[in-house]
């Protein structure tokens, strides 16, 4: 249905624009190609999250598009940055210096997005970034040129500490990673659940890349807190998640993971993580149109995509979308038309582009299902609750973005 | 900090968890003694045939159904294997050159083993379970102690036990110990030092693989999982003092409970503990704490 | 005539790097330019010294987050942002090299590595080197304050200039009197204590140098790019650095730059799509090299070739 709509709209426009020739080069497309760029991480701590899949996301996409927009090919490079901001500066400033790509999206890994980010605002270039969660991509760090989608620190917080407290998860004890990131999560959710109404009865902080939380989990056991809310990502949490099982702190406690991904719960199994609650961009079980998309990403990858992967499709979606209507890969035409223009696809529908690049979409509150209630591999969630966009996110007036006061990004 | 208060039990709790990270820490700062003892090298693969350890009790289990209590035999044996086939092909042309070629190589070794798993299992992990008979905890009074890990160190320590006991009493040990002091006296005696060589890389390899089956059920199985550690084994074993056996395992207990009382008290610093203390140890006694010579 | 003869190598390269941007992609040269520097400065310990630095990161990744710093929060031009992060490197190297010298061969190479690893410790959770996300965002600033190199043209001037500028200075300490103790240092400590060297100083002198060359390095690594983050100071980017060394010659003075060459490129041509088997051919790399290239690519070409 969706398809049809744009199919109409777009021939319209080919139609339309197709009439109106024009020798400026601003209005046309650089290089006769629209070439976006996959930049993840294949070899490193975020490859699963990220990593193949987002590669072949952003081929599906192609292939929905027929491999062409307004006439013009399109083309996906990728690169594996590594895990080190400087190998993926330097891919991204030779992607756009040499190689003519319009669109950098994935930037797994906070670093790696800020730093894109730069090089892309200085060449007035696009980055639709779905794997990094910093918050400051929307903050201190915005420019006119960047798109966060898929989730950030925030929306986590925001979805899994209020959803809770609402379930009935009212005290909270937290295990943080002490570091910026984990102290952040920790702050972000401890707001959320006191102004749910809960209250946040302790918290520890534990060093990054610990092999053993027993002595950490020791203490939120000892706290009685009903919740614990896991500040930490990657293989913390999934070691803090399995100490806490084999110490029988789920049998009286439920946990909160506060970052998560599908792939982890895979990695761990439901035994232990039934019953945990996560705040999750997207699912693949959600409708028919996910199902059938992660059908398609499963054929080819031999497991279900991540919320970044499926970024990733919506983000190459959202970009031809603004090229075929715009008639050009002009970076600010686009940007200016995004922002305009509500986008829906298989990810999400009305999802709003803000001024700060903040990209509004739902939240989905999940809890982990029982390993009775699963009916296979990767069949994991129950969808607690959908958070509206408007609501998931942080609004508009705490946002420290320079571009808000009307400076020019 | 946290805002629940250090009661006694919470301390003993504490202690006692720190005993059983302190065993991993000896068994692993033990192999790298006993292989620096009569090689002379760094074996800074030690982590990766932890993990490699630990990797192949799930394989086993995963794919042809072989349980805990094997892997706690098969795992070791079929690293120490490994061990003396990188020994034999790699290690053994390095013994007449400076000994930090040693450490490169094996530091070599440890990327491509490292990679290698990775790119087959990927690395957010594999799950593993803890063996039926030792999963349920018992209720010490001051803490409920999984009693997997309780096995943990009597494991750990049974191990280290028999090491020491080896080395110490029995008559490879004295032909271990006399390849130590001067392998070519030892030569000329008729004992086959090359051999004896390759035997205890392999022996070091395989207690390396018999800590990570024992760490398999406990943390989360990935190729990375070495890392992190070989580092603070590395600070341990300065600690130390790579003179004596008994020295490695004693540093190594003691480090893991000084690491789980600073996870009380301060738990930021529960990383870098290890490392402030082997800097003031380097201060006060350089040839570490067992140390023989400098 | 003796002029040129005796900075042949320095004018050949000079040489080298002016014809660079029109053959490949300037950022590129000048990544290779910061870590050849780095490179030389790991070398000026290991191939002269004899001093194996397990955890030299440290005082690249200390030189890049102070001069990120200073850029940042203090708005200093580029050349005394330099200079903040080399002192800070200098003074790194002071405290590490002074524990770590107490000890000698391998465990000198232990203690490198724990101690750097505190030191990424201390980065990860300082509040300005921004963690996990990197000091973003540092400008490149107005060279004494009048010339702007913000244009990569006046930027690769820059850094070749610095990287020149350090080539020159280490290889002036290699040829000095001071150099020639530090490989008698290395060819048998126990001979130059007789001689009455007090080789402990010795020691503590070059590794405070080759820190504050390697700051130097990671201070202008972080002018180039804009930015600092983990990578600089994670114990993964000493071993790199050893492997280039290695692969380039220890002992040599070309072998540190064709290393860094050689390792760079190939990073950045793997960085397309071979995934973990990076790993896997780095460390076959250091395998192959330690049995056997040891003398590295200019070290053989050395040997071969006689005398130089």
């Amino acid at each position: 249905m969706k398809r049809i709509m744009f199919g109409l709209i777009a021939s319209t426009v080919i139609a339309i624009s197709g009439c109106s020739k024009s020798n400026d080069v601003d209005e046309k497309v650089t290089d006769g190609e629209i070439k976006i760029g996959v930049l993840t991480d294949l070899s490193g701590l975020y490859s699963d999250i990220g990593g193949q899949g987002s590669i072949v996301a952003a081929e599906l996409a192609v292939e929905d598009l027929g491999g062409e927009v307004a006439g013009y090919k399109v083309k996906i490079v990728s690169v594996d940055h590594q895990n080190k901001a400087d190998i993926a500066a330097q891919k991204v400033r030779e992607w756009i210096d040499r190689d003519g790509v319009d669109m950098v999206t994935d930037a797994l890994n906070s670093a790696v997005a800020l730093a894109t980010a730069k090089v892309v605002a200085e060449k007035k270039k696009i980055m639709m970034n779905t794997g990094a969660a910093s918050t400051r991509l929307t903050n201190e760090d915005c420019t006119a040129y960047t798109i966060h989608h898929a989730y950030d620190t925030y929306a986590l917080a925001n979805g899994t500490g209020t959803a809770v407290v609402k379930q009935g998860g009212d005290t909270w004890f937290f295990l943080t990673s002490d570091y910026a990131f984990g102290h952040s999560l920790e702050a972000d959710t401890a707001n959320v659940v006191k102004k749910a109404g809960g209250t946040v009865v302790g918290a520890v902080r534990h060093p990054l890349s610990a092999s053993d939380f027993s002595s950490f989990l020791l203490q939120a056991q000892n706290s009685k807190a009903k919740i614990i809310g896991l500040a930490n990502a990657g293989g913390d949490t999934i070691n803090s998640i399995k100490a806490a099982n084999e110490f029988g702190l789920t049998k009286t406690q439920n946990l909160a993971g506060l970052l998560v991904f599908i792939t982890d719960i895979h990695s761990l199994g439901l035994p232990v993580t039934q019953g945990m609650y996560v705040t999750s961009g997207w699912y693949w079980d959600l409708n028919e149109e996910t199902r059938a998309w992660s059908k398609r990403f499963f054929d080819r990858m031999g497991k279900m995509p991540t919320m970044i992967n499926a970024g990733v499709y919506s983000t190459v979606m959202m970009y031809t979308n603004a090229v075929r209507a715009t008639g050009t890969d002009n970076a600010d035409v686009i940007m200016e038309w995004l922002r305009n223009n509500p986008q829906s696809d298989m990810f999400g529908t009305n999802m709003v582009l803000r001024e700060d690049g903040r990209l509004l979409h739902d939240m989905y509150l999940m809890q982990v299902k029982k390993p009775s209630e699963s009916r296979g591999e990767w069949d994991y969630y129950h969808v607690r609750q959908t958070i509206p966009g408007a609501d998931a996110f942080q609004p508009l007036s705490e946002s420290r973005c320079p571009l808000l006061s009307g400076q020019t990004g | 900090m946290s805002e629940v208060g250090i009661t006694l039990d919470s301390l003993l709790g504490q202690l006692l968890l720190g005993l059983v990270n302190g065993s991993f820490y000896a068994i692993l700062s033990l192999g790298l003694a006993v292989i620096f003892g009569l090689l002379n090298i760094v074996n800074f693969a030690h982590g990766a045939l932890y993990m490699m350890g630990a990797y192949f009790g799930w394989i086993a289990l995963t794919y042809f159904g072989v349980g805990y209590w094997w892997s706690l035999v098969l795992a070791p044996s079929l690293v120490a294997v490994f061990g003396m086939l990188v020994e034999r092909t790699l290690l053994q042309w390095l013994y007449k050159l400076d000994h930090l070629y040693g450490l490169l190589l094996t530091f070599g070794v440890s990327l491509i083993i490292e990679g290698t798993y990775r790119y087959f299992f990927g690395v957010s992990g594999q799950p593993y379970p803890v063996p039926e008979l030792l999963s349920g905890s018992t209720d010490l009074g001051f803490m409920t102690l999984p009693n997997y890990r309780g096995w943990v160190v009597i494991a750990s320590l049974g191990v280290c036990l028999g090491t020491w006991f080896m080395i110490e009493r029995t008559r490879l040990g004295a032909y271990l110990r006399a390849a130590t002091e001067n392998p070519k006296l030892t030569q000329a005696f008729g004992i086959n030092v090359p051999l004896l060589v390759m035997l205890t890389y392999g022996f070091g390899a395989g207690l390396a693989a018999f800590a990570g089956v024992l760490a398999a059920p406990i943390i989360q199985i990935t190729p990375l999982m070495g890392n992190n550690l070989i580092v603070i084994v590395f600070a341990v074993v300065v600690i130390g003092g790579m003179g004596s056996i008994l020295g490695a395992v004693a540093t190594g207990l003691a480090l893991g409970v000084i690491e789980g009382l600073t996870k009380v008290f301060y738990p930021e610093a529960s990383s870098t503990v290890v490392f402030v203390i082997m800097a003031l140890v380097l201060l006060v006694r350089p040839a570490g704490l067992f140390g023989r010579e400098t | 005539m003796t002029f040129i003869r005796k900075h042949a190598v320095l004018i050949v390269l000079a040489v080298l790097l002016a014809a660079a941007p029109f053959l490949f992609y300037p950022m590129l040269v000048m990544k290779v330019l910061c870590f050849a520097l780095f490179a030389c400065a790991f070398n000026l310990l290991l191939g002269y010294t004899g001093l194996l630095s397990f955890g030299h990161a440290a005082y690249f990744g200390a030189g890049a987050y102070i001069t990120g710093h200073a850029m940042t929060a203090w708005s200093t031009t580029p050349e005394l942002g330099l200079l903040f992060g080399v002192g800070a490197a200098a003074l790194l190297g002071l405290v590490f090299g002074g524990l770590a010298i107490r000890r000698q061969g391998i465990y000198f190479a232990m203690i490198t590595l724990a101690l750097a690893q505190m030191l990424y410790f201390f980065c990860l959770q300082a509040p300005f080197t921004g963690g996990e996300d990197g000091l973003q965002g540092v400008p490149r600033g107005k060279l004494f304050g009048l010339i702007s190199l913000s244009d990569d043209s006046a930027m690769y001037v820059f850094v070749s200039l610095v990287f020149l500028g350090g080539f020159w200075l280490i290889d002036r300490i290699i040829r000095s009197p001071f150099g020639q103790v530090l490989k008698s240092i290395r060819e048998n400590e126990e001979r130059a204590l007789s001689l009455g060297y007090d080789v402990d100083r010795y020691k503590l002198v070059a590794f405070v140098l080759s820190s504050a060359i390697a700051g130097l390095a990671g201070a202008t690594k972080t002018l180039t790019f804009g930015f600092a983050t983990l990578t600089d100071v994670f114990w993964g980017t000493s071993g790199e650095m050893v492997l280039m060394t290695l692969v380039g010659g220890v002992g040599t003075v070309l072998g540190p730059v064709v290393g860094a060459v050689v390792i760079i490129v190939l990073q950045n041509e793997l960085a397309d799509k071979v995934g973990s088997w990076v790993l896997v051919i780095l460390g076959a790399i250091f395998v192959i090299n330690v049995l056997l290239f040891r003398k590295g690519i200019v070290g053989e070409i050395v040997s071969r070739f006689g005398q130089k």
